[in-house]
């Protein structure tokens, strides 16, 4: 087997055994966090889609990230108010509102990827981040859904026949199965004609115009499909955390995406999972290590060393931890 | 009637502050090709600078004094340190590396003065208000900004398209690589250049500071709103700056104003409070769509770029 194949299979069993060996050792609370990896997994490997592939530099995938979670949080407050939004009564059925979540995240990178797309280069990173901002502040205006608080799933989690989604190692393994296959539909899609028209308009772009091809829509078309599933990303968070707030669409969110996804390599597969799981670790664990090296009245302020860190990262390791791993090199790209 | 001047009024002043940010950030970008989140930072270092400053002369022009010397040599240092390694790297780099930035900016604050905001007093001599037109009333501060603001604007078309500095700027815009075979220090020439955007930014900041409070995290809200402002007028352009912050204040202050009441004219009360604020927030970014629907580089598209 290939070093790749040989990589992708370990972690797919350390994925799956590793909550059990969580249990077993009493540390049940650590599954929160795997979940959310998996979870910010799914939101960076979507992100890379259009950022590593397309090499659109979104500055604001958060935005859908948000609205999914929105569309969950909207409909469950309906759901336990008993009243209705647009003529339809609020749901906690899966089935029937993670497909809505997902067409309206869609909907919305249609609209605001159609108008970003107009711009390239620094005008695309600028205007992606303003209009992720506008759906932030509209959001924040909106006091039926708490405004700035943001809405509490009183009926707590989705419902699926058959699956009990309010445990947690259930949840775990349903964030899991959808990033799993996410990354296999994603590592196709890359490798089909499609995918090779994006990475064409990445690398030069006037020439696939000469070569008559139509970049603008395959652009938005991976901008669509990057915005469904970052939608996608953000139901399976609204459901972890029972709570959906304009934080969701906040800049530093986009951010912290971006940074996932550079973290563990642009224009991989497993890297931007890679990326999210290093990243969310170290937000976990990093206060503990500043307080173990005597700087305990500091460790609420972890940022200051992850803020130089990521500066040295993108100047001196510009492949990410995927391209070390893999590669054996830091330049990989 | 009087409202609505004072209202218009009260555009121009956010528009001239956003003005002030913008300009160091379009320049820093249409020279260097940079795109600098960390603009915002600044903002707030000069801020804090005036703050800490005017408390402990006690005078607020110490202080704004204390923000531009502060926030230039920030700036500075900056770019000798970080930004310098960044030209030739992508737009996601300097995206990421100035994300950093921030970070560290935020932490460190925080870390010095704490999470509590701290307030600045408006000034004696430019406290109260003066009669603009009989009858109308309007704070003296505002009024101040808006001078500064122009001064500055004026300033800056001086030095362009006047002076010797303003020439090899220009000139830095269209052919960077060609000012440089010409004998010129471009890497002095950036570090300048950068320092006169930070002393913008931290100008900017110690003029905010008596209207809102300073706090950390108070420049990313104008560093995005700088960004609607600068894709608006068209990157690397100041001019384009200038129009589209004055654009942005007034649109913005306006529809804060007014929409409400406009909307109720034809709909229920309820629904447009509920409408009128939402889409007041989104105002300014309707228009800069609807400004990219019409003009996609923006209102003073710079031709040369790299």
């Amino acid at each position: 087997m290939s070093r790749p194949h040989v990589f992708t299979l370990t972690a797919l069993v350390i994925a799956i055994a590793l909550p059990f060996v969580l249990i077993a050792t009493g540390q049940e609370y650590l599954i929160g966090l795997l979940t959310r990896i998996a979870i910010y997994g799914l939101a960076a490997l979507s992100l890379n889609f259009i950022l590593g592939y397309g090499g659109m530099v979104s500055f604001g995938h958060a935005a859908y990230f948000g609205i999914g979670a929105y569309v969950i949080g909207i409909l469950s407050f309906h759901a336990f108010q008993n009243s209705t939004i647009f003529g339809i009564s609020g749901s906690d059925a899966a089935l029937f509102t993670w497909p809505l979540a997902v067409v309206i995240s869609a909907l919305s990178a249609l609209i605001l990827g159609y108008l970003s797309l107009r711009t390239s280069g620094v005008f695309f990173i600028m205007i992606t981040l303003a209009f992720a901002q506008m759906l932030y502040f509209l959001f924040v205006s909106m006091e039926r859904y708490g405004g700035d608080d943001g809405v509490i799933m009183y009926n707590g989690r989705s419902t699926i026949p058959g699956l009990d989604l309010s445990n947690d190692l259930t949840f775990y393994f349903v964030c899991l199965a959808v990033l799993a296959i996410f990354m296999v539909l994603f590592s196709a899609v890359v490798r089909s004609r499609f995918g090779a028209v994006l990475k064409a308009c990445k690398q030069n772009e006037a020439r696939m115009l000469a070569l008559g091809c139509d970049v603008q829509r395959y652009k938005l078309a991976a901008f669509v499909i990057a915005g469904a599933v970052a939608g996608l990303a953000g139901v399976l968070n609204a459901n972890l955390t029972e709570f959906v707030s304009p934080d969701y669409l906040h800049w530093t969110k986009s951010g912290d995406l971006m940074i996932m996804v550079v973290l563990g390599g642009m224009g991989t597969i497993s890297g931007p999972v890679i990326g999210a799981g290093v990243f969310l670790a170290l937000e976990e664990f990093l206060p503990a290590m500043m307080e173990s090296v005597a700087l305990a009245q500091y460790k609420e302020h972890w940022r200051i060393v992850f803020g130089p860190l990521l500066i040295i990262v993108v100047l001196f390791a510009r492949g990410g931890i995927h391209g070390l791993i893999l590669l054996g090199r830091s330049d990989g790209r | 009637m009087f409202l609505l001047l004072e209202q218009i009024l009260n555009g121009l002043q956010l528009g001239v502050f956003l003005f002030l940010i913008a300009a160091g950030l379009t320049l820093i970008f249409g020279i260097m090709g940079v795109i600098n989140l960390a603009h915002g930072s600044l903002f707030m270092i000069g801020a804090y600078a005036a703050a800490m400053c005017t408390q402990w002369s006690g005078s607020f022009l110490i202080g704004i004094l204390g923000a531009v010397v502060v926030a230039g040599l920030t700036g500075m240092v900056m770019e000798l340190v970080i930004m310098r390694r960044l030209y030739n790297r992508d737009h996601l780099d300097q995206v990421l590396a100035t994300f950093g930035l921030i970070l560290f900016a935020n932490e460190l604050l925080t870390i010095m003065f704490g999470r509590t905001p701290l307030f600045l007093d408006v000034p004696p001599f430019l406290n109260g208000s003066a009669e603009i037109l009989p009858g109308i009333d309007y704070p003296v501060y505002r009024l101040a900004i808006i001078a500064v603001g122009c001064a500055v604007a004026a300033l800056l078309y001086f030095v362009i398209t006047r002076t010797r500095a303003g020439m090899l700027i220009r000139a830095g815009s269209t052919n960077r690589d060609m000012v440089a075979v010409l004998g010129v220090d471009i890497g002095l020439m950036f570090t300048l250049l950068f320092g006169l955007g930070a002393v913008f930014a931290g100008l900017a900041g110690a003029m905010a500071g008596p209207l809102v409070s300073v706090e950390v995290g108070m420049g990313e809200q104008q560093l995005i709103l700088a960004f609607v402002v600068v894709v608006i007028g068209g990157i690397g352009s100041v001019r384009g700056a200038l129009v589209g912050a004055i654009l942005v204040g007034v649109v913005d202050t306006l529809g804060r104003a007014f929409l409400t009441d406009l909307l109720k004219l034809f709909m229920d009360t309820a629904s447009a409070d509920g409408i009128g604020a939402g889409l007041s927030s989104m105002s300014i970014y309707i228009l800069m769509a609807a400004i990219l629907i019409a003009r996609p580089n923006g209102l003073f598209p710079v031709a040369a770029q790299r």
